[in-house]
């Protein structure tokens, strides 16, 4: 089957900023894929370009096979878009709101929409310039949610919600995938991401630095390997693959890379193992290397 | 720089409790600073807009009342129960002189003028800050509670007293007696005052701005109305018009018999009603209304599902504003009519001036020159309206109507339909309403019907300047370009005969294309032209936008 969205080499520039550079990203049919990097790496303005507001300057952009720019309205009847930073008609209340975008899309469900306001606990009478940040963010997600739609595409869902309402989203994602709706899901929420997603592309300055499953990327980081042993494992410490050894009173820890873990295993089993633990990567870690690692080489101005 | 920086910032700690009453008022200095340097533009302009209307009547009076007899036919209809409603007590309309008719005639509509402005400054330095939630970061710092509502007041009160030292500047200017005319001045300020007390009042009441305005403004037309009636029973006025602050201002009786007293009320007004928005503010939390917001509807009614239905919500309210204003306009200006009939009456060399036309003819002359103002209102309406789509787009809501299934074709169109048609609208209604008020005052009333179609010949060039507008958002040019096109046009159209610019100049200037329905034929062939360039520019404006991108 043919990708959802199919990005190739893009590039884009505002004015001598280039946000944008030479980025890759493919998201296939039915998955939940995390576009993930730090503050300023060009998140926002990949998804703005996949929907047609923002013109590429180069590459080759396909959204469900078609070139958003040119086809925006037919591919827009097949997606909804929710932003990081909701603003919405403060004459409207937030039950009108959701109801247009709804018609704008394609038609009400009037029941989906009475189903979503409820588990979003969100009062759709009020006028939606007395709603707090965390309830602008629900109108556009039950709009979202409520229409019948092909793929998701969500930058920054949550950044509003409290840990409930969390949940709510995360089951809502649950669900929409299972009916076989795409997502792609831009996060700073690393729990929410390690819930929800398949695959991951982790951009950096405008570039993709990584793509893959989260398995996959643990194997690009150290596990972290916390061992006592009755002999005296310091001279593990020595063997390739092995990094950061600290002693820790009778214990060593070290980190270890993925390769080097089988040898490093055979090794203290020869030391008489008393106790041993093995921690994988966390999802923070992870991030720390990959937004981190490159920095200092990354050009000046690069990265913001 | 790593991406382990999610912590939330911490709400500040609750203030001790009294804590704020030990000094209710520290930092109002600084805030009111702060308040006035948001408004160092909003003042003046609002002081220009209302001395300037001085100017619009100084220039247009003359050619309607040349002589005193023409000032006496006028003071005849005030002295009608009708005239006396729409404007005051009629002192003076023995013998009626230009401060006279401006003393009886027109307090009540600049008081009108800045008791708003005070409401607007009003509730947009206490209400809408507490409702951004801009309030509660100020008073989180080192401001005493009532800080914020005091730098209101301070900046209200510097608001009326520019507009008052303006409006002064300008009738002594004029020519008028220096007391009466500081005494007008001072009376619409002091009203002024009293309707900015009224707000701070409903700021406390209501929990949203545009209720809390609306209060007021319903607490305005409630005074305008009270002396309407009081000065309609009676000459001079009866008990009612004693009930309306608007009523005080106008029982100074300047130019007449100038006496300053009744202004006293209006301080004494303004300092009660200060004085309860105090008490009121000191029971209530910040962002807390006394009187709870009304819900709205769960669901879009059918009308609003669509890119004009909303674009025709987010205008109505403006739309409506905007056709009162020149409904008022347009009956006073209308008003004159019989004035400008027996002025030519009394001056047959004029008619003949005119090609010997009727009577009749002459009003229509006159009448449909004056359409020509209207439509300059109307155009910068249109212009106002177009810019507000650069605001939709900059907040990001024109990206959200763009990643739904509308084309941006389809925005523009939709928009533009709506501005269109409200132009159209309030074109009709200037015309409708500047018959009606002539047709009222010389006894004919087809002339309503008359002018409400007349005033349609401006459609095609009120048009143009929607597509200029559209055309700099479409190209995403400075609106200050359209603005300056604008302005000129309604300059040369305006004044343009006074500064005797050469005919070729005036006849070519947008205003002056239109003909002059209903004295003159309407040519088609300007308006058809008009229209070609109005869809011409709409036209590369939708061009131009499918070709930029979204700004937000
Ligand atoms: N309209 C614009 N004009 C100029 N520069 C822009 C514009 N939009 C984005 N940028 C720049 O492009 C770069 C990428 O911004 P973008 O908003 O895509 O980042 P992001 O990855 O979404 O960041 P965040 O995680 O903070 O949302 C930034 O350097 C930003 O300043
Ligand atoms: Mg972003």
């Amino acid at each position: 089957m043919n990708p959802v969205i199919d990005v190739r080499a893009l590039t884009k520039s505002f004015g001598s900023v280039r946000a944008l550079d030479a980025l890759d990203l493919v998201v296939e049919p039915g998955e939940v894929h995390g576009f993930l990097g730090p503050n300023g790496a060009g998140k926002s303005t990949a998804i703005r370009v996949l929907l047609g507001l923002l013109r590429a300057d180069a590459g080759q952009v396909r959204l469900f096979g078609g070139d958003p720019w040119a086809d925006a309205v037919d591919l827009h009847h097949r997606l909804a878009y929710v932003p990081g930073d909701v603003n919405l008609w403060p004459k409207l209340t937030g039950g009108e709101a959701i109801d247009l975008f709804c018609s704008l899309r394609g038609s009400v469900d009037p029941r989906r929409k009475a189903d979503l306001l409820e588990r979003f606990d969100l009062d759709p009478t009020k006028k939606t310039r007395t709603y707090s940040k965390g309830n602008r963010q629900k109108v556009a997600l039950v709009a979202a949610l409520a229409s019948d739609v092909e793929l998701l595409v969500l930058d920054e869902p949550t950044s509003g919600l409290d840990p409930l309402m969390e949940l709510v989203f995360q089951q809502c994602v649950t669900e929409a995938v299972a009916s076989g709706t795409t997502v792609l899901l831009s996060s700073h929420i690393l729990a929410e991401v390690e819930k929800l997603c398949d695959r991951v592309t982790i951009i950096r300055a405008g570039t993709a630095v990584q793509s893959g499953t989260l398995a996959e990327l643990r194997h690009l980081t150290r596990s972290t390997v916390a061992v006592s042993c009755t002999a005296d494992p310091t001279s593990v410490a020595g063997m390739p693959g092995v990094h950061d050894a600290v002693r820790d009173g009778a214990a060593l820890r070290f980190t270890v890379d993925e390769e080097a873990m089988p040898a490093v295993m055979r090794a203290l089993a020869a030391l008489d193992i008393v106790s041993l633990t093995v921690t994988p990567p966390t999802l923070e870690e992870l991030f720390v290397h990959h937004y981190g690692d490159a920095l200092p080489a990354a050009p000046a101005g690069g990265a913001r | 720089m790593t991406a382990a920086t999610a912590t939330a910032p911490r709400p500040a700690p609750p203030r001790a409790p009294g804590h704020a009453d030990e000094a209710p008022f520290t930092g109002t200095v600084r805030l009111a600073r702060h308040v006035l340097r948001r408004d160092r533009v909003r003042i003046p302009v609002w002081a220009l807009s209302i001395s300037g209307l001085i100017g619009y009547f100084s220039a247009v009076l003359p050619i309607a009342y040349p002589d005193p007899a023409a000032l006496q036919a006028r003071a005849a209809i005030m002295k009608d129960p009708s005239g006396a409603f729409m404007t005051g007590p009629g002192y003076g309309l023995d013998d009626y002189t230009f401060g006279r008719l401006l003393a009886n005639e027109m307090v009540g509509m600049l008081a009108v003028a800045t008791a708003l402005m005070s409401i607007f400054l009003v509730v947009r330095h206490t209400r809408a800050e507490e409702e951004t939630g801009r309030a509660e970061l100020v008073r989180a710092g080192v401001v005493g509670r009532h800080a914020p509502l005091t730098a209101a007041l301070l900046d209200v009160l510097v608001a009326n007293v520019v507009v008052t030292a303006a409006f002064a500047a300008v009738m002594v200017a004029s020519d008028l007696d220096a007391p009466d005319s500081l005494a007008v001045s001072v009376a619409i300020g002091v009203v002024g005052l009293v309707f900015g007390a009224v707000a701070a009042v409903t700021a406390q009441l209501a929990e949203h701005s545009r209720s809390a305005s609306g209060m007021a403004g319903a607490a305005l037309g409630l005074a305008y109305v009270l002396r309407g009636v009081g000065d309609a029973r009676q000459l001079g006025g009866s008990a009612l018009s004693w009930a309306s602050p608007i009523g005080w201002a106008q029982q100074t009786r300047a130019f007449v018999d100038l006496r300053w007293w009744p202004l006293l009320l209006c301080v004494a007004l303004a300092v009660a009603l200060t004085a309860l928005a105090y008490v009121l503010a000191g029971r209530r939390d910040v962002g807390a209304g006394l009187v709870p917001a009304r819900a709205g509807r769960a669901d879009a009614r059918p009308g609003l599902l669509g890119v004009a239905g909303l674009s025709a919500r987010m205008e109505r309210g403006s739309v409506v504003g905007w056709a009162i204003g020149l409904v008022v306009f347009a009956v006073l200006t209308g008003s004159m009519g019989q004035g400008i009939v027996e002025s030519f009456e009394d001056q047959p060399q004029l008619a003949e001036i005119f090609g010997g036309a009727g009577e009749g003819d002459i009003l229509r002359g006159t009448l449909a020159s004056f359409l020509g103002f209207f439509a300059m209102a109307v155009a910068v309406y249109v212009v106002i309206a177009v810019n507000r789509l650069r605001r939709e787009e900059d907040e990001g809501r024109t990206a959200a109507v763009l990643a739904t299934g509308v084309s941006r074709a389809r925005w523009l169109g939709g928009s533009l339909l709506v501005t269109g048609a409200a132009a159209t609208l309030l074109l009709a209604v200037s015309g409708l309403a500047l018959g009606a008020g002539a047709g009222a005052s010389v006894g004919d009333s087809s002339l309503a019907g008359q002018f409400a179609l007349a005033a349609l010949v401006y459609v095609p060039v009120v048009w143009c300047f929607m597509g200029l507008a559209v055309l700099a958002l479409g190209a995403r040019v400075a609106p200050g370009w359209v603005w300056l096109v604008l302005i000129a046009s309604i300059i040369v159209g305006m004044y343009g005969p006074m500064m005797e610019l050469p005919d070729a100049v005036l006849d070519a200037a947008p205003f002056g294309l239109v003909p002059l329905v209903p004295s003159e034929d309407p040519a088609a062939l300007p308006l058809i032209l008009m229209v070609g360039v109005a869809a011409a520019l709409a036209g590369l404006a939708a061009a131009a936008f499918r070709r930029r991108d979204l700004t937000a």
